[in-house]
């Protein structure tokens, strides 16, 4: 489904740059041991900014669908199109903590089975070719 | 626009434990002023929310029955928007400015609001030495005003809260519009919708993990209308002036499914005003003193992304706020008259009150509650206000609710059990503000 293409900053570009090669990478916090996203500035376990203690983990690109909705009237343009779609919330397996956002391609309409194993893919943005992560139910 | 000082932290209750209100009684609110309806502005002067504003504090001031020389603080919340801001290159309408004393700002008064603003457009209040904000509601800026009484920063003191709306669909423009992203909105507008989806992500888990289902929640939404049209300053009452029908509530279109456009609710143009003032000084005045018990603050950081706090961090940030409410009161979860918890999106209220605890309300147990009676004349009566969804998106009805029934002035709306303690407060199940309010002091 097209997507608004995200543009990286200094902080969240290595995150970005292993989209474009097919790795899903998340940033973590070694002074908590957390693993964080949105990647941020500062641990949220204890505020520390210390860049000795943020590093980048690849995770396995597993997951679970903890919830979803389904979208009738979004305010971005470019999904518009695309209306009624799915809005599944996905939770990492190394930390269910860790929610990502996904259109869940290939399954139908308000047909999310909540609670089983998704798998993630890489879906190119049309407007600069930037991956994103997206998720597909393991069948 | 000229600098309305931000409360520090130390105002608000957030600790887990946070005992007994040191101002426990100490303050009361004594005068309600309200002014509105409107769905969006009409663009004269005298329907600004300036104008609106300065109208609902002379009516709590005059409901009070105090000299306006004697108010020596106001509380305010700045940003008066519903979600519609001033669009780029739309000239400000300077006819409009110019009616009023101006700020450095022309836009103040119009779709914003100073402390200052406010004291150089009510030249009665001669003495105002405290000026705060009470940022993003009606909580915050009841919890500002309360806690500045007790800490003895004012006497007297005007809590304020205005809405404008202006003309279009929200979010449409900007960023929105745009092929790509940055900022924040990166990691959520490439999958996202409008601003109900992440309530209604909560609220699916809700019926996953309970076994409950959207259509339950259709005697809360009638029962809110019904209350929202006895509310004679509310926006349905006003202007639309119909029941909802538990099928047109369950028929409606989806916004963000499992929220509909009634779960959504509307915003428009309304503005409120209190008069707090010492426990002391309400003894002389007009109305009954409808005494502050307690307030608190949730300050749970959830870990989800912003709109989207996971059902289980909903729940908890609502427990933590009812221990936190009962326990700074003095009071058993069983000894609330009533609630006038947040609901604008409704489906927010079914966490907020099962963080109660209270009249066997538990986790899982709202939606069955509200199959059971629930209206004013109930034993325990739920959303006696309305709420957002019974008069309009202000955040405020609730809380003027509150004092009205305390003080038995709710009119058509007064609850047939003896109104003597009641709570109100919102808007997030993460990071509201709450009140408990009482009949006596004690
Ligand atoms: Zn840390």
């Amino acid at each position: 489904m097209p997507k608004q293409s995200p543009v990286p900053d200094a902080l969240d570009k290595p995150y970005f740059d292993a989209l474009n090669e097919d790795r899903l990478v998340i940033q973590n916090w070694t002074c908590c041991q957390r693993l964080q996203h949105p990647p941020a500035a500062t641990c949220g376990g204890c505020g520390s900014n210390q860049l000795q203690h943020m590093s980048w983990k690849q995770v396995s690109g597993n997951g679970t669908i903890y919830s979803y909705g389904v979208v009738y009237d979004s305010p971005i343009a470019v999904l518009q199109a695309d209306q009624p779609y799915n809005v599944a919330l996905i939770e990492l397996e190394e930390d269910p903590g860790v929610k990502m956002l996904s259109h869940l391609p290939g399954r139908a309409v308000d047909d999310v089975p909540i609670g089983a194993k998704v798998k993630v893919i890489f879906e190119t943005t049309p407007a600069t070719g930037q991956k994103v992560p997206e998720w597909q139910v393991v069948s | 626009m000229p600098q309305t000082p931000m409360p520090p932290m130390s105002m608000f209750r957030t600790a887990v434990h946070p005992g007994l209100w040191e101002h426990k009684g100490k303050v009361a609110a004594v005068g309600v002023g309200h002014e509105g309806t409107a769905r969006r502005w009409d663009g004269t002067a005298e329907n600004c929310i300036g104008a609106w504003s300065i109208a609902a504090c002379r009516k709590a001031i005059a409901d009070a029955g105090v000299n306006p020389a004697d108010v020596d603080g106001i509380v305010l919340d700045t940003s008066t928007t519903t979600g519609a801001h001033w669009p780029a290159g739309r000239e400000i309408p300077m006819d409009v400015v110019q009616k009023f004393n101006q700020t450095d700002d022309p836009l103040d008064g119009i779709a914003q609001l100073s402390g200052e603003w406010m004291v150089k457009n009510m030249p009665e209040l001669t003495n105002v030495k405290y000026i705060m904000t009470g940022p993003g509601c009606m909580s915050a800026c009841i919890v500002v005003a309360a806690q500045a009484i007790g800490d003895g920063l004012a006497h007297t003191c005007l809590v304020l809260k205005s809405w404008h709306n202006l003309d279009g669909r929200y979010y449409q423009g900007g960023a929105n519009a745009e092929p790509t992203i940055s900022g924040n909105a990166k990691w959520t507008n490439p999958w996202a919708g409008p601003a109900s989806l992440g309530t209604a992500t909560q609220f699916q888990r809700y019926m996953y993990k309970y076994g409950k289902s959207h259509d339950m929640m259709a005697p809360f939404m009638q029962n809110s209308r019904h209350n929202g049209l006895m509310f004679p300053e509310g926006y349905w009452a006003q202007h639309r002036p119909e029941e909802l029908p538990a099928e047109d509530y369950i028929n409606a279109r989806w916004v963000a499914k499992p929220a509909n456009l009634f779960d959504n609710d509307i915003p428009i143009m309304a503005s409120a005003a209190y008069l707090f003032t010492t426990a002391e000084r309400a003894r002389d005045m007009k109305q009954k003193p409808v005494y502050i018990l307690n307030h608190a603050r949730d300050n749970l950081v959830a870990r989800g992304f912003g709109g989207f706090p996971t059902l289980e961090e909903c729940e908890e940030a609502c427990a933590n706020v009812g221990v936190r409410l009962h326990e700074g009161a003095g009071i058993k979860p069983d000894d609330l008259s009533f609630e006038n918890m947040y609901d604008g999106f409704s489906l927010f209220h079914v966490f907020h009150l099962e963080g109660l605890r209270t009249h066997g309300i538990g986790l899982g147990d709202a939606l069955d509650a509200f199959q059971g009676d629930i209206s004013i004349s109930s034993p325990f009566p739920i959303s006696p206000s309305g709420g957002n969804i019974g008069s309009g998106r202000t955040r405020f009805w609730k809380h003027t609710d509150c004092i009205q029934q305390i003080q038995g002035r709710a009119g058509a709306r007064q609850i047939s059990v003896p109104a003597n303690i009641g709570v109100s407060g919102g808007p997030m199940p993460t990071g509201g503000n709450f009140t408990v309010w009482g009949s006596s002091p004690d």
